[in-house]
């Protein structure tokens, strides 16, 4: 069974929270106890519906103002896929949990009101969407309720988008429309009886067709190696295993492979997963690897196929970065850099553009980068990393950046 | 919405390998990440597939850390039985701590009515443990999927020095890459499963055909009804004069004290038919957890008090 993990993202009221809880409400996957708080609380509201957001809206913060504020988990499953729903917050000030609940998705459900339209949030989502590069982008036009179902007013939206999409789309990205209504269950996952004109999938239909292609194992074989296992006990004495997740590519029993930084080389000799050994491993696969020689590795270093193209050193580069901290990112400073698993010091040269990612403008040469701003630095590595650019290896072409003294994460780049 | 109904034939042996995949990176990355981590192990099928993941994470080294119970006093014995018999068997470290000694050292004071637990006073034993051992990372079995609050929770939650946690000051986690750099007298709490749902922990089990303790199986215990319930009857649970122990065939859905954890009418004797039930169930796992149930908003005013 896969895992198709997705991220939502709308303006505050474009009903997300009402969306996630109509998916999970008719995949059956909200049990009877559940949905009888949800009566009671429907009707402590003064409500007479079930009200479907709150079954997403926790925090007593949130209960109180009636907005989503932070990044929330939300599960489902069908008998093909088991999804995972990054649900994000819509408001501005949020941008930074956004960015962070679609860091690893594969699809983004941009909501837009109906009766609204695009607005800038829908805008700097579609941006996102694009910069982190997610391969599928499905804007679902909620609330035709509202809006007497009218064909025009869901071509209309779709049109106004078309610029924007053009300017910010990448080669094999999908992005499709979808009307709907939440409160109404329509096209949510059963096709809507009020929209005859509309012919495409529901939107769990759209979900269950997207088919992946796993970009992260047809790129460079990359193993970063997070920890050294020595057993050191009469049956395993002479052990000496690699472990860490393979984040891209794949490797083969008797593949040659360098260690990067320091330029050794060898050949695998096994690779392990508990008891079982397996001839080959993929991207996303967490194994034990020995080598055919004793060298010395350690944790940060990473394992790439001789026969392959390294991943380039970089030492002074030039990166995209969206700043996640209330503390802005100023020229000079110093930060310290994760790039994987592994951590060096890094000052930020240059901050050679700020994006306006609503209006696909960009002011050169700025001073600083405030909270949920998104631009484009140069900076300098202590120590050199060997990232790929992101656009062709997301896994080892991203990196955060973490402040030395509140050891919070700051902000997310993307080598390119 | 009928074609939709999902078939538990299709659920069945269906454990979604890629979730392994991902908690034995967080568990690896826990070992090398921190100086002194532990795990903190409850007895329940969840801290049971942390301690299999963590064998898995290291093998065929040992599990590069100690196992940590906090004993409430109140716990089944057959949890207790299956505790000493997990660490023997995984040859791994174990730590018990007592909730009766924090009440003997007067820190703090045993509940009383007939509700009485000792759910709430353990996070005192857990930050007083966290102490005595300068852990400074704690790997739980919190699944997001359990309750609303906990669906906002990170893999890696930082805690100040009195285990609280603050919903917006949590980090940002992006990609797979974990921050656990922290400040002295900080610590992390750790969820390696926060991705798994009940329903995957227990395919995982079948699958993996692990042990784990009888308590789960449908057995005849000596129970009370008391809100709808069936509570196990105990010397621990305080009882009205007309609540009447009688017999039932039972089984316990999650794993806490007998004291603050119902037990549900099952006829279910091996995993299989533990999967069909959950898949049918009309009451949601947590749902029997009396603690859970005193405000809606329960689960999240402990936590910022630094229970798991």
């Amino acid at each position: 069974m896969d895992i198709l993990r997705i991220a939502t993202a709308g303006s505050v009221d474009d009903g997300k929270s009402t969306l996630i809880g109509r998916l999970l409400y008719e995949t059956n996957s909200i049990t009877k106890d559940k949905i009888e708080a949800l009566e009671s609380a429907s009707k402590r509201k003064g409500l007479d519906f079930l009200d479907l957001s709150l079954l997403t809206d926790g925090l007593i913060a949130e209960r109180e103002q009636g907005i989503t504020i932070d990044v929330a988990h939300i599960y489902f499953s069908t008998p093909t896929r088991k999804y995972i729903i990054a649900d994000t917050p819509g408001h501005v000030e949020y941008t930074r949990n956004m960015v962070t609940g679609a860091s690893n998705v594969k699809v983004s459900l941009i909501l837009v009101d109906a009766r609204q339209g695009v607005v800038e949030q829908t805008a700097r989502h579609l941006s996102i969407a694009c910069l982190l590069r997610i391969p599928k982008v499905i804007i679902c036009i909620n609330k035709m309720d509202l809006v007497q179902y009218q064909q025009s007013t869901f071509e209309s939206i779709q049109n106004s988008l078309t610029e924007l999409i053009a300017q910010t789309t990448f080669e094999g990205q999908e992005i499709s429309f979808l009307p709907i209504s939440s409160l109404y269950g329509q096209n949510i996952t059963q096709a809507a009886e009020h929209m005859p004109w509309y012919q495409g999938n529901t939107l769990l239909g759209e979900l269950e067709a997207f088919e992946f292609a796993e970009t992260q194992s047809k790129a460079a074989a990359r193993f970063p190696v997070q920890f050294v296992i020595r057993p050191m006990t009469e049956a395993y004495h002479d052990f000496r295993g690699y472990a860490g997740k393979i984040s891209s590519g794949t490797f083969q029993v008797g593949d040659a492979i360098r260690v990067l930084p320091t330029g050794q080389e060898s050949t695998i000799a096994s690779i392990e997963k508990f008891d079982q050994k397996l001839s080959k491993a993929e991207a996303g696969d967490s194994v034990v690897i020995t080598l055919s020689t004793d060298i010395d590795i350690s944790r940060g270093n990473t394992l790439v196929k001789a026969s392959e193209e390294m991943a380039p050193q970089l030492k002074d580069f030039s990166a995209q970065v969206c700043w996640l901290d209330h503390q802005a990112l100023s020229a000079g400073k110093t930060y310290l850099l994760q790039h994987g698993i592994h951590i060096t010091k890094a000052k930020i040269s240059q901050i050679t553009e700020r994006l306006d990612v609503v209006a696909q403008t960009s002011t050169e040469n700025v001073d600083s980068l405030k909270l949920n701003e998104i631009g484009r630095i140069s900076l300098r590595t202590a120590q050199a990393i060997h990232a790929d650019q992101y656009a062709d290896n997301p896994a080892n072409g991203a990196f955060i950046l973490i402040d030395e003294f509140s050891n919070s994460t700051v902000g997310v780049g993307f080598v390119s | 919405m009928s074609t939709l109904k999902t078939s538990i034939q299709d659920k069945i042996g269906n454990f979604p390998r890629r979730l392994e995949d991902e908690s034995i990176y967080i568990m690896r990355e826990v070992a090398a990440q921190f100086e002194r981590p532990a795990l903190l192990f409850s007895g329940g099928k969840d801290s049971i597939t942390l301690v299999r993941l963590a064998q898995k994470a290291f093998f065929p080294g040992k599990i590069p850390f100690p196992l940590v119970h906090i004993d409430t006093g109140h716990n089944f014995p057959e949890t207790i039985e299956f505790r000493d018999w997990l660490a023997k068997e995984t040859g791994a470290e174990l730590i018990v701590r007592y909730v009766q000694d924090s009440i003997d050292q007067g820190k703090v004071k045993e509940e009383s009515g007939k509700y009485a637990s000792r759910n709430v006073l353990q996070t005192v034993t857990l930050l007083d443990t966290i102490e005595e051992f300068k852990f400074d990372a704690c790997i739980g079995g919190a699944r997001r999927d359990e309750e609303k609050a906990r669906a906002k929770e990170r893999i890696f939650s930082v805690r100040d020095d009195f285990g609280q946690w603050d919903a917006k000051r949590q980090r940002p986690e992006l990609f797979d890459m974990l921050n656990g750099r922290i400040s002295v007298g900080e610590n992390v709490r750790v969820f390696p499963i926060s991705n798994w749902t009940e329903l995957d922990v227990w395919n995982y089990i079948n699958e993996e055909h692990m042990e784990i303790p009888s308590i789960y199986f449908s057995h005849q215990r000596q129970v009370i009804e008391r809100d709808g319930m069936l509570w196990a009857d105990s010397e621990h649970l305080n009882k009205e004069a007309d609540e009447i122990p009688f017999e039932a065939i039972v089984r316990f859905r999650t794993v806490g004290d007998m004291t603050c954890t119902a037990a549900v009418a099952s006829n279910a004797v091996d995993i299989d038919v533990i999967i069909e039930e959950i898949l049918s169930a009309e009451i949601s796992e947590r749902g029997a957890r009396i603690d859970d149930k005193r405000s809606e908003a329960a689960m999240e005013k402990r936590k910022q008090q630094g229970y798991f």
